[in-house]
C-alpha cells in the first residue's frame, strides 16, 4: 500500500517503524481502590525508576543536555515532592493523581516565577509525564530509545524532541502533521534525514512494520513487495555512490556564476558542507547558543563558536542571522509576554530591539571574530518590516565595527518596498519560508494549511522579483536562504528573478548545482516570467517543468546528453 | 539551631543549575538542613523543587539552619555555595 505525503529532499530508505508514543491522558480524580501504604510503595518504586533512567540518560547525553536530565532526575527524588504526594495519597487519591497533582502545583508555581523558572515547567511536565507512564506500564514520552536504526512515526516532533534526537538512530522521519517548512522538515534537511510530513495515512502504522520510505517521490509504501525492496536498495546505493561525486562552484550553463552557499544551525556542520561543495554560508542560525541558555551567552562565549564557524570557510563569505527569537522560537529572557499571535509579535528585530543589549553583544562578538579569522563576514538582521528599522540595524552594526550588514526579507512589506531598503542595506536575503507564511497569511507549522505554504505560488515569487528587481539596479546583492532554494527548478527560477546567490541544506548542494548548470541566465528568466504569470504554485511549478524539459531537449544536440537531469523531473 | 544568612552570588539566583548543585550538597549533608528566603517561605534545602520555587534572585538574602554536631561545618560549606557564582 502507498501512503501520501509531502517528501522532504531527494532520498529513499528501507526499514522498521517505531511510533513516537502518544502524551499521556491525566489521570482521573477517582478515589483509590487500594491503601494509601499501597499506592506509596507504587509511588516510590515509580519515582525511583524514572530518577534512575534520567540518570542514565544525562551520563549519556553530557554536556548541557546531561545537567538538565540530571536536575529532572533530582525532581523525581525531591522530597518536598514526596511529602506533597504522601499527603494527597493520604487523602485517598490514586498514585497517578497524586503524581500528577503534585508536579502540577509545582509546574505553576514555577510558571508563576516567570523568566529562568518558568523555562523549568516543561522539564517538570516531562517528569511527571513519565513517572505515570511507569505507573501505569506504558512507554514514556519522548522520542523511543531501541538500540538499534529505526524509521520514527510521529503526530509531529517538538523543538525538544529534535534537539535531542540520537541522529545514528533515526534512518528516516514520518510525521502525520507539520508542512514542508515545519522544524521537523528542516532538521531533516539539514542534518540529511530522509522524510515525509504530512502522511495523514501513516496514522496506522505500527511499531515493527517494516516500509520503504520514498521521500523523491512523496511516498510511504507499506509492505514492500521484494522486487520494491531491491529497488529501494538500489536507488539508495545509487545515492550515495552520486554524492561522492567531484564538487564545483555553483554556475549557469553560460558561465554565469551563482554561488551556491549553506545554511547553517551551528558549526558543527562546516566541515561537512565544505565537502559537499558550499562556497560559504548563506544563513547562520544563531539561535543554537541562545535556546538552551537561561540567559545571553556572554561576548567571550559567542565569539569563540563564531571564530569556529568563520575559520572553516577561510576567504568565503559567511551570512550570519543575529538572533531570530519569538513566535515558534520563544526565549524567556528575550520574550516574557504571552502573545494571541506570536508570528505577528515582538519577534526578530523587534525582540532584539526591545532588548538592545543582546543585540549590542552579539554583533560585538561577531565583530571580534571577524578580526581574528579570515572569512568575508556579514551580518543580517531578522524580520525587517521596514526602511526604519533597516537604518537602525546597519547603524549599529557600523557602530560596532563590522563592514557589511544587510536584512532578511520576510515580510511583504519589505520586499515591497526593497527598492528603498536597499538604498540602506548592503545586501538583501529572501527567508522564502516565512514571506510564503505572511503572504498566503498560512502558519507554516499547521499541517491543515500546508497546502498554502508553497514557495511557487506566483504571490511570492512576484515579491522574489521585486527584490531581484530592485538589487539589479541598485548593484547590491541579493540572496535567497529559504527551502525554496533547495528545489533544483525553483532554484533556476529564482535566479530568472533576480537571485544572485543561493543558500540552502548542504545536502541539496549536489541536486541544486546540477540543475543550474543545465540552463543560462536567458533560459532562466523565461522560466521565471512563465512561473510569475500562472494562476496558483502548481500551475507555475507545471508550467516551468514542462517549459524546462523542452530547454533541455533542444540544447542536448549540442551537449551531452544530461541523463541525470531528464530522470529528476 | 545554628543559623547562617548569606546574599547569593549567582547572577540569575538560584534557578536550574545553581539550584541543583546546592540541594546536591544539602542532601549529601546528612543532617536537616532548611532555607528561608528572607520574607518568604522556609523550605527543605535538599529539595530542588522547594529551592527554585522560592524564585531566588542575585542578590538576595537567605538564611540556613540546622541542628546537630555537624552543623557548623555543613553550615559553613552550603554557605560557601550560595556565594558562588556558578554562573560565572
Amino acid at each position: 500500500m502507498e501512503l501520501q505525503g509531502i517528501g522532504i529532499g531527494q532520498g529513499v530508505v528501507v526499514g522498521r517503524v517505531v511510533r513516537m508514543p502518544d502524551p499521556i491522558p491525566d489521570p482521573v480524580a477517582a478515589p483509590s481502590a487500594l491503601t494509601p501504604v499501597e499506592e506509596g510503595d507504587r509511588v516510590a518504586e515509580a519515582l525511583g525508576a524514572v530518577a534512575a533512567d534520567l540518570l542514565a540518560r544525562a551520563e549519556r547525553a553530557g554536556g548541557v543536555a546531561g545537567e538538565v536530565l540530571e536536575a529532572q532526575s533530582m525532581m523525581a527524588q525531591d522530597p518536598s515532592l514526596v511529602d506533597d504526594v504522601t499527603l494527597r495519597l493520604a487523602a485517598g487519591a490514586t498514585a497517578e493523581r497524586a503524581v500528577f497533582e503534585a508536579f502540577a502545583a509545582f509546574r505553576d508555581m514555577l510558571t508563576e516565577l516567570g523568566g529562568y523558572m518558568a523555562e523549568r515547567a516543561g522539564d517538570l511536565d516531562d517528569v511527571s509525564q513519565r513517572v505515570i507512564a511507569r505507573l501505569g506500564g506504558v512507554s514514556a514520552p519522548g522520542v523511543p530509545d531501541r538500540g538499534h536504526p529505526f524509521i520514527l512515526v510521529a503526530r509531529d516532533l517538538a523543538p525538544a524532541d529534535t534537539a535531542t534526537l540520537d541522529l545514528s538512530q533515526v534512518l528516516g522521519l514520518i510525521t502525520l502533521d507539520g508542512g514542508p517548512t515545519s522544524h521537523t522538515a528542516i532538521l531533516a534537511r539539514e542534518k540529511s534525514i530522509v522524510a515525509i510530513v504530512r502522511a495523514v495515512g501513516a496514522a496506522g502504522l505500527t511499531d515493527g512494520d517494516e516500509v520503504i520510505l520514498d521521500a523523491a517521490n512523496n511516498l510511504v509504501i507499506t509492505s514492500p513487495s521484494a522486487e520494491q525492496l531491491s529497488q529501494a536498495h538500489a536507488r539508495v546505493a545509487a545515492r550515495a555512490a552520486r554524492t561522492l561525486a567531484p564538487v564545483s562552484p555553483g554556475r549557469l550553463a553560460d558561465g554565469t556564476p551563482i554561488p551556491l552557499l549553506s545554511n547553517l544551525g551551528s558549526a558543527d556542520g562546516a566541515a561537512a558542507a565544505v565537502a559537499l561543495g558550499a562556497e560559504g554560508v548563506g544563513l547562520f542560525r544563531t539561535e543554537f547558543l541562545f535556546l538552551d541558555a537561561v540567559t545571553a551567552p556572554t561576548v567571550a562565549e559567542q565569539r569563540s563558536e563564531y571564530e569556529r564557524m568563520l575559520r572553516a570557510f577561510p576567504g568565503k563569505k559567511v551570512v550570519v542571522r543575529a538572533l531570530d527569537a519569538g513566535a515558534d522560537k520563544p526565549l524567556a529572557f528575550l520574550n516574557d509576554a504571552r502573545e494571541e499571535n506570536p508570528a505577528l509579535g515582538l519577534r526578530g528585530l523587534r525582540a532584539l530591539r526591545a532588548s538592545e543589549q543582546i543585540l549590542r553583544d552579539q554583533l560585538e562578538a561577531l565583530a571580534q571574530a571577524d578580526a581574528a579569522t579570515d572569512a568575508d563576514l556579514w551580518v543580517m538582521a531578522p524580520m525587517v518590516a521596514t526602511v526604519e528599522e533597516t537604518r537602525y540595524f546597519v547603524a549599529l552594526a557600523r557602530e560596532l565595527g563590522l563592514k557589511t550588514a544587510g536584512v532578511m526579507v520576510e515580510i511583504p512589506a519589505a520586499a515591497l518596498l526593497a527598492d528603498r531598503i536597499l538604498r540602506h542595506a548592503d545586501f538583501a536575503s529572501i527567508g522564502t519560508n516565512d514571506l510564503t507564511q505572511y503572504t498566503l497569511a498560512a502558519d507554516r507549522l499547521l499541517g491543515s494549511v500546508a497546502a498554502f505554504q508553497d514557495p511557487w505560488n506566483p504571490a511570492v515569487l512576484r515579491l522574489v522579483a521585486e527584490v531581484g528587481a530592485a538589487g539589479a539596479a541598485l548593484g547590491k546583492p541579493v540572496g535567497v536562504c529559504g527551502e525554496a532554494a533547495a528545489d533544483p527548478l525553483l532554484a533556476v527560477v529564482l535566479v530568472g528573478l533576480g537571485a544572485t546567490s543561493l543558500s540552502m541544506s548542504a545536502s541539496a548542494l549536489a541536486d541544486v548545482r546540477a540543475t543550474l548548470a543545465d540552463f543560462t541566465s536567458e533560459q532562466a528568466r523565461l522560466l521565471a516570467d512563465l512561473a510569475l504569470e500562472a494562476e496558483d504554485a502548481a500551475s507555475a511549478r507545471e508550467v516551468v517543468t514542462t517549459q524546462a524539459a523542452t530547454f533541455l531537449a533542444s540544447s542536448s544536440h549540442l551537449n551531452p546528453p544530461v541523463q541525470h537531469t531528464l530522470e529528476r523531473y | 539551631m545554628l543559623e547562617r544568612t548569606v546574599l547569593i552570588g549567582s547572577t540569575h539566583g538560584l534557578h536550574a543549575r545553581p539550584a541543583k548543585l546546592f540541594s546536591q550538597a544539602a542532601a549529601a549533608a546528612g543532617i536537616p538542613v532548611t532555607l528561608t528566603k528572607t520574607g518568604g517561605k522556609t523550605v527543605n534545602a535538599a529539595s530542588i523543587l522547594g529551592i527554585i520555587s522560592l524564585g531566588i534572585g542575585h542578590g538576595d538574602e537567605v538564611t540556613l539552619a540546622a541542628d546537630g554536631d555537624t552543623a557548623e561545618t555543613v553550615l559553613d560549606e552550603l554557605a560557601g555555595l550560595l556565594l558562588v557564582d556558578h554562573d560565572a
